[in-house]
């Protein structure tokens, strides 16, 4: 396993042509191209403003701007969300290359997990001048600032791991890209995206906290909305540490399962 | 010399879930709790046992074999793609196979990136690729649609461009599962080229192929897979020989079995009512005209008040069988059985080929033979001294009728025979030939001399 794991590097050339590839082929023919990078996110963020901004006004002092909050939250989250779904069948979709030619298969998801954090970073833009012109909203100080990348290292590999899993687990039992469209819906509403963490009761808070996203929404929202230091901190460290074991673990589920793939899919 | 490719014990078994295992789903498998059942299916087929073969560098074996007798998996094993049940697969050197051409093209990207990305999966670097890139695009003869998206390429240009790519990878063991049927004459040429550069140069190829006469010429062995087993191996017209003799041998049987079919399905028609017996569009009476002779619908009619009880096929040694070489002597043997005497009957025989032309068609009335009788058990038979036909699958016709057309029994198509030829030359009829030429012209063998040798 730490072998395949390890020759994984060699193909290091290989991912990045195919993320750029899958980025390329997403809008290839759509009129807007890649702008549907940023549209997408922001009809989301419409929808959800115009549901909980003036058909339920139920303002949460804490969470305003909404908005912009609103968007701390969902950016990461469709990155998270659309990279388990399409990994989940990409096997099965790729399988004219695991039958015919020599390829390591976990390739894919992990390329899957990487195009939708191009996606990501395509958003951040956006998410730059909301914070801008948010009106009386801070900006986040740099030494915050600085966190970010490695939250979204933290997502990285727990969504790596979150796909190689899943992944694997599709080619055998197909309905599972059937379900994880509903368990997705129901893990959106147990993360804390459209409501603050901090304001939710505190039993419910503890419950939320066994949710690994929470702790990566969270800490989104610390360093870009809240004001005050980056409390979350050791939170994002001790779900790093987890999230690293989570994927030595997937990775071995996947790689135990390798075999199977080329007489299955 | 070292092995370039090693196949110890090989054995590969695919699982064969049953019908219910292919319903299952996650739902069913918790409920019922046959997961672990399910996962370890008792069901299994072999498609490759017990292989065994060395492959030294630089040498071209040839993989001949029926379809489904292990070929494919055989060459997906030492490519790796997929792991052998038990057994040991040892490949020195850098792969690639060309197994299937343009697998991992994206339709909606320019032919140009799929270039490096195919590349790049089958193990160059970018800087490599961009060296051989002009060459690649040349040699798939796509120079003015590279940049075009793939999902407009039709389905020529893509193979030719997947092959192209797969081929400049510039591997130390080359595999080919059957894709040389990718372009034009032109373009076969050139990858046999390819291929006889690599041989040059020292490289391994692996070759899956069901063009005998490639293995014979290209290749420096030959193994014959047969039912997922080795069944011969070594020098290749020799393995190719005993391929072909064991290929006739079973179309042998197939043909005998259709015929056996074919007159069953005749004899159930009533023997002693011709007018049940022809069918709609075979009104007796025009049973001999010319239109008639040239449909090409099966059966028998006729009254039966001579009947031919039995036709057979012989081979040059005299055996009864299906399987004939062109050039060859071939004989018709017909029984006959007139339960009271007659004196006014006709034999005829005709052959068809598949398409149903009349290749050649007589009777006894037409060379000139006038009946004198016929009573109780007789013999007939028609002497082809050569088969001057080329390869294919024929029909005969048998009959015996009177001179004025009237059907004692009829068999329309009833019986098949295959002509085998180790030329592939077109047309219907062979005449006997030879080439000459003058002193300032001069040709030499391509194929080895058996190619072109019928008898073989």
């Amino acid at each position: 396993m730490l072998h395949n794991l390890a020759a994984l590097v060699k193909y290091r050339g290989l991912i990045q042509s195919l993320v750029v590839r899958d980025v390329k082929a997403r809008y290839r023919g759509s009129v807007l191209g890649f702008f549907w990078s940023f549209i997408n996110p922001l009809l989301l963020l419409l929808v959800y403003s115009f549901v909980f901004g003036y058909v339920l006004p139920n303002k949460v002092p804490s969470a305003e701007p909404y908005p912009l909050f609103l968007f701390c939250g969902i950016l990461p989250w469709t990155w998270f969300a659309s990279s388990l779904i399409e990994s989940s069948g990409v096997l099965v979709s790729g399988g004219n290359l695991i039958k015919k030619v020599l390829f390591p298969a976990e390739v894919l998801p992990i390329v899957t997990v990487l195009a939708n954090m191009v996606h990501f970073l395509f958003g951040l833009p956006i998410l730059l001048i909301f914070l801008l012109f948010a009106k009386g909203h801070h900006w986040p100080p740099l030494s915050e600032l600085a966190w970010f990348p490695v939250v979204m290292l933290v997502q990285l590999i727990l969504t790596t791991a979150f796909a190689l899993i899943l992944s694997a687990l599709t080619v055998h039992f197909r309905d599972i890209r059937d379900i994880l469209s509903n368990i997705l819906t129901v893990w959106f509403f147990a993360t804390p995206v459209i409501y603050p963490w901090f304001d939710a009761p505190q039993g419910t808070k503890q419950f939320l906290s066994f949710n690994p996203m929470t702790h990566v929404i969270v800490s989104y929202q610390e360093i870009l909305f809240f004001e005050g230091p980056f409390g979350h901190l050791k939170w994002l460290l001790v779900l790093g540490v987890i999230s690293l074991f989570f994927f030595l673990f997937g990775y071995f589920i996947f790689d135990r399962l390798r075999d199977t793939f080329a007489e299955e899919v | 010399m070292a092995n370039a490719i090693e196949l110890t014990n090989v054995s590969k078994v695919y699982r064969r879930y049953s019908r219910k295992r292919q319903f299952a789903t996650l739902k069913s498998a918790l409920l019922s709790r046959s997961l672990v059942r399910d996962l370890n299916p008792e069901d299994t087929f072999p498609a490759v046992q017990d292989v065994t073969f060395n492959l030294p560098t630089g040498r071209t074996l040839g993989v001949i074999g029926r379809n489904g007798s292990g070929k494919s998996t055989l060459l997906k094993l030492v490519a790796g793609i997929t792991k052998p049940t038990t057994g040991s697969v040892k490949v020195n050197g850098r792969i690639s196979a060309l197994i299937e051409l343009g697998a991992g093209f994206h339709p909606e990207i320019s032919g140009r990136e799929n270039v490096f990305i195919n590349g790049i999966m089958l193990g160059l670097t970018k800087r490599e690729i961009t060296r051989r890139f002009d060459e690649i695009v040349e040699f798939a003869e796509l120079k003015d649609f590279i940049d075009a998206p793939v999902k407009t390429y039709s389905s020529g240009m893509y193979m030719r461009l997947g092959f192209a790519v797969a081929i400049h990878v510039d591997p130390d063991v080359l595999l080919v599962d059957e894709v040389l049927a990718v372009g034009d004459e032109g373009f076969t040429h050139k990858c046999l080229d390819k291929f006889g550069e690599f041989k040059r140069r020292g490289k391994t190829i692996l070759l899956v192929t069901h063009s005998l006469g490639l293995v014979e010429r290209f290749c420096d062995e030959a193994l014959w897979m047969d039912g997922g087993k080795k069944k011969g191996t070594g020098d290749p017209v020799r393995v190719v020989g005993a391929y072909i003799t064991n290929v006739e041998k079973s179309e042998e049987a197939t043909l005998a079995a259709a015929d056996a079919r074919a007159h069953g399905s005749a004899a159930a028609m009533s023997p002693d009512d011709p007018a049940s017996a022809a069918l709609p569009d075979h009104p007796i009476e025009t049973a001999n005209a010319p239109t008639d002779m040239f449909r090409a619908t099966e059966g028998r009619w006729g009254s039966r008040e001579i009947e031919i009880t039995e036709v057979q096929l012989l081979g040059p040694d005299g055996t009864a069988g299906h399987v004939f070489h062109s050039g060859e002597p071939m004989t018709v043997r017909l029984q006959l059985r007139a339960p009271v005497a007659m004196e006014d009957f006709v034999l005829g025989v005709g052959i068809f080929n598949a398409e149903g032309l009349c290749c050649y068609g007589t009777n006894t009335s037409i060379e000139e033979l006038k009946a004198v009788r016929i009573i109780g058990d007789a013999e007939a038979k028609f002497d082809i001294a050569r088969l001057d036909l080329v390869e294919g699958t024929y029909k005969l016709d048998v009959a015996v009728h009177k001179q004025d057309g009237y059907p004692f029994d009829y068999h329309r198509l009833l019986y098949t025979f295959r002509v085998k030829s180790r030329t592939k030359d077109v047309g219907i009829y062979r005449p006997e030939h030879s080439w000459s030429f003058s002193e300032s012209m001069k040709f030499s063998r391509t194929s080895s001399p058996g190619d072109l040798d019928d008898s073989h």
